[in-house]
């Protein structure tokens, strides 16, 4: 390993930089015409050394890194500028040198670790062929080797295992793996954890700083998150709408950002937020009013809250083999209660059953044991005339505004949906409610034709939203509704529920892996681990004193929390 | 894995039963005396059609005919037709024949389905796409009877490549045009079945990793979307083979195949019930093995699919 590292060294001199990027401009030929995704990208990255490029998606970014590697989509190309690698122009190399390279000169590890091995393979083959195609030796015991290295415990068996007996957590191990094999001198990673819950995400992240510290490898770490970015990275690029807007050394930038965009990035990147207060308190609900006792079973307090959850628990059968059956408790004995205009905010790993407990509340799931009291009323003795009422007091939006939305209907049609359902109103008056609904998520009316192929990301969650308010429900169930968002949407869409919150005292109960979103938006905290309640308190409390060894963990793997801020950010 | 095919294989036996039931109901069901048939124009001596009657069990009702008819499978002797033979003699003329055809054909559609199906997903809107996206529109569009006279017609009469009949050997050289008939139109579902599926997985993520660790282009193609595009074509094959092997009816009319197609019409035309049930219970035979031979060979391209839980 040493050797070869001295080796690159003579090859290469001290100063000359091994990426480097010149007024890149990319463009991709569509149906409309040509579109220039990327315009007069520049970039340059020194050996060894870090550099992150931020910015929301269809900022370009993802594209100027598969640009380095030759990997553009068919449609696209390199219309002007140069790409230099390590002194050799690869903007316009024919393909059979990009190959020559790929491996083992440039490396990357990819964003979804779901769908970036190929499930029909198993994870050795995957090792083993990218260590063959690349000229090095490719054993089993090389493979388990690359695979100990990345950090995947029990390799040697492990590389007889297929994709999906994976954990998201290993596939990405396992992508790290296949990424760094061959010792590139540049590893391109691509939101390499952006799918992973914060906890792994971390360990991986330190995992991937230690092995390219130790391998010399330098990196292009791609990411939507600035303070991910700064805590990772030498140098950071800024790109917006296609174009570099702003570049430097990591801390300088994020202390002093000189361009508007980067400055409306830092200030609204929730996990350089997490220190700041939360949007929910503008309705002047201190935490002390909404913080509830775990268990209420006097009358007297059943009109403040609407919801109470009591020992609440579900198990699944897990089949495994003839007939025999294993239990798996998903959600184990779970109570708390929820005061009506308030946000309360279950957070948790993937796995820790928060989403189970929103699918029994939503009463789409019926639990094992416990009760769900609804406004006085136990849902589980609801008959099928009682629950169609129900849900028209309680609403759901989902993590998803590309599944969750039908693409066949207009969005008019989406939003007039639940109405007509429940059989409110003339189809005039439904008319005037949709175009209603539209204004209070701040659409323009215009939007009421349109399809969600149309619409961007942040367009079709305020859809969602207008869908979730169209029969003036009083709690609304939000499932990672802001997850799948950039975080300059994602803060728009928060301050827009907080804003509906106070306008329409709503309550809702917010299912999220995000605790710099929790910070944001909710008065209460229930955090979950593997089926269990293990801390519960208001926001405050929970963020400033957690008392469970798991809430810390949590705490301490948002990206750039600790980060020293600036006062007027912080 | 064992237990799921031991399942599969008792699962055989409701199927048998349920189809030989079913199909001996129909063919006792259908209106006219075979035996009166039998004698043509002549006029039906009765002591004779009496004794024919006793012979084949005509005289019985409906439910003793069949527990007779399943007593003669059990016992290997499936009776005799009736021009005399044994019916166990004639299943083993016409099947290897049909069975030859069907394979052939299963052969052929797979092989140029999936080449070609293959090489215009990778060129996609190239003009070898271009073409035979419009050829197998048109193969799907027109009568397979059409197809097989048209071929018949240039290739066996007009340029002598081949011979258009087919000698009562049915040698696999016989039967090269035939099958190709007989898998035209599979032939043209199966390379627009495998063409979607490629320009699916091409744009797969897996498929960009794989290009990002430096491997080469053909292997990419082979090992990382040729394998994960045949997943839904193997399911279609698999159905097919069934369906050829009862399909082959026009084909075998058109070159006068002496198989399954042939003989199983004339049973039909003159009711002998149980020539018609051993032909068809055969075919549902092997159409529920091929089955389970794809679902094996499913869970072999894909290990998500398990089969023991």
């Amino acid at each position: 390993m040493n050797e070869s590292i001295n080796v690159r060294d003579a090859g290469s001199g001290a100063q000359r930089p091994l990426l480097e990027i010149k007024d890149l401009a990319i463009t991709f030929a569509t149906s409309n015409g040509d579109v220039n995704a990327v315009r007069n990208a520049h970039l340059t990255i020194m050996p060894g050394e870090t550099v992150a490029i931020v910015g929301e998606s269809g900022s370009g970014k993802s594209t100027t890194a598969l640009a380095a590697i030759g990997l553009l989509p068919s449609n696209g190309r390199v219309s002007e500028g140069t790409i230099f690698f390590d002194g050799e122009d690869i903007a316009h190399a024919s393909e059979k040198r990009m190959i020559e390279l790929r491996g083992n000169s440039i490396g990357m590890v990819p964003q979804d670790p779901m769908s970036n091995l190929n499930p029909v393979w198993k994870i050795g083959y995957q090792v083993k062929e990218t260590l063959k195609a690349n000229g090095l030796p490719s054993g089993p015991d090389d493979v388990t080797k690359v695979l100990t290295e990345a950090g995947l415990p029990d390799a040697a068996r492990r590389a007889k295992q297929y994709p999906h007996e994976f954990s998201g957590g290993m596939r990405q191990r396992a992508l790290i793996a296949i990424g760094l094999s061959c010792q590139p001198r540049l590893l391109i990673a691509d939101e390499p954890t952006s799918a992973l819950d914060v906890t792994v995400q971390r360990q991986i992240l330190d995992h991937l700083d230690s092995m390219t510290a130790e391998l010399g490898t330098a990196v292009l770490l791609i990411t939507h998150d600035l303070g991910l970015a700064a805590e990772r990275a030498d140098k950071v690029v800024v790109m917006y709408r296609g174009q570099v807007v702003e570049s430097g050394p990591s801390l300088e930038l994020l202390q002093n950002p000189q361009h508007p965009y980067t400055q409306r990035l830092v200030n609204s990147a929730p996990s350089l937020a997490s220190r700041r207060i939360q949007v929910a308190k503008d309705q002047g609900l201190e935490s002390s009013e909404v913080l509830t006792p775990d268990v209420i079973n006097t009358d007297a307090s059943k009109s403040a809250d609407i919801l109470q959850i009591e020992n609440l628990t579900k198990v699944f059968k897990l089949r495994s083999g003839l007939g025999r059956s294993t239990d798996f408790t998903a959600v184990d004995d779970v109570s708390f209660a929820i005061k009506r205009g308030t946000t309360t905010a279950i957070v948790g790993e993937s796995g820790s059953g928060k989403s189970t407990v929103a699918q029994m509340v939503l009463n789409l799931l019926k639990p094992t044991s416990g009760k769900i009291i609804f406004d006085g009323v136990d849902t589980s003795t609801l008959n099928s005339k009682e629950t169609f009422a129900f849900r028209r007091r309680v609403q759901p939006i989902f993590q998803d505004p590309y599944g969750s939305l039908d693409p066949m209907y207009s969005i008019f049609r989406t939003i007039e949906e639940p109405l007509r359902v429940h059989k409110i109103g003339t189809a005039a008056s439904r008319e005037k409610k949709v175009r209603e609904l539209l204004d209070q998520v701040s659409l323009p009316q215009s939007t009421m034709q349109r399809y969600p192929n149309e619409l961007s990301g942040g367009q079709r969650q305020r859809v969602a939203i207008a869908r979730a308010l169209a029969l003036d429900p009083e709690v609304i169930i939000c499932d990672e509704a802001v997850s799948a968002l950039d975080v300059l949407v994602q803060a728009q869409v928060l301050n827009l529920l907080a804003e509906l919150q106070s306008r329409l005292g709503l309550t809702y109960l917010f299912i999220t892996h995000d605790l710099a979103v929790v910070r944001q938006i909710a008065d209460h905290v229930c955090v979950m681990e593997q089926g269990k309640l293990v801390e519960t308190g208001s926001t405050d409390s929970v963020f400033d004193s957690p008392q469970q060894d798991y809430t810390k963990a949590l705490l301490n793997a948002i990206p750039g929390g600790k980060l020293m801020l600036p006062p007027e950010v912080a | 894995m064992a237990t799921y095919i031991l399942k599969r294989f008792l699962q055989l036996i409701p199927v048998f039963l349920g189809a030989t039931l079913l199909v001996y109901f129909l063919v006792f069901s259908l209106p006219g005396d075979p035996i009166a048939a039998l004698f043509g124009d002549k006029p039906v001596n009765e002591t004779v059609a009496a004794q024919l009657r006793k012979q084949y069990n005509l005289d019985q009702p409906f439910w003793i005919q069949y527990l007779l008819y399943l007593k003669s499978i059990f016992t290997f002797d499936l009776g005799l037709d009736f021009s005399g033979r044994p019916i166990a003699a004639v299943l083993g003329e016409v099947f290897p024949v049909t069975a030859r055809l069907a394979i052939m054909a299963l052969i052929f559609e797979a092989f140029f389905g999936i080449l070609f199906g293959l090489i215009a997903g990778l060129r996609k809107g190239k003009i070898f796409d271009a073409t035979v996206l419009v050829a197998s529109l048109i193969v799907i569009g027109i009568p397979i009877f059409v197809l097989g006279f048209m071929l018949q017609f240039f290739i066996g009469v007009q340029l002598g490549w081949a011979k258009p009949t087919v000698s009562s050997a049915a040698t696999v050289q016989d039967l090269i045009l035939p099958a190709i008939v007989l898998g035209l139109g599979s032939f043209a579902y199966v390379l627009r079945l495998t063409r979607t599926s490629v320009l699916e997985n091409m744009n797969a993520d897996y498929v960009r990793t794989a290009t990002a660790k430096g491997l080469s282009r053909s292997r990419v193609v082979r090992v990382h979307i040729l394998r994960n595009s045949l997943i839904p074509v193997v399911t279609f094959l698999g159905a097919d083979l069934g369906a050829l092997m009862g399909g082959a009816i026009v084909t075998e009319g058109i070159f006068n195949i002496p198989g399954v197609g042939q003989r199983l019409y004339r049973a039909v035309l003159s009711g002998e019930g149980p020539t018609v049930v051993s032909i068809v219970t055969v075919l549902v035979l092997i159409y529920v093995v091929s089955n389970l031979l794809i679902d094996l060979l499913y869970a072999w391209l894909d290990p998500r699919i398990r089969y023991d839980s």
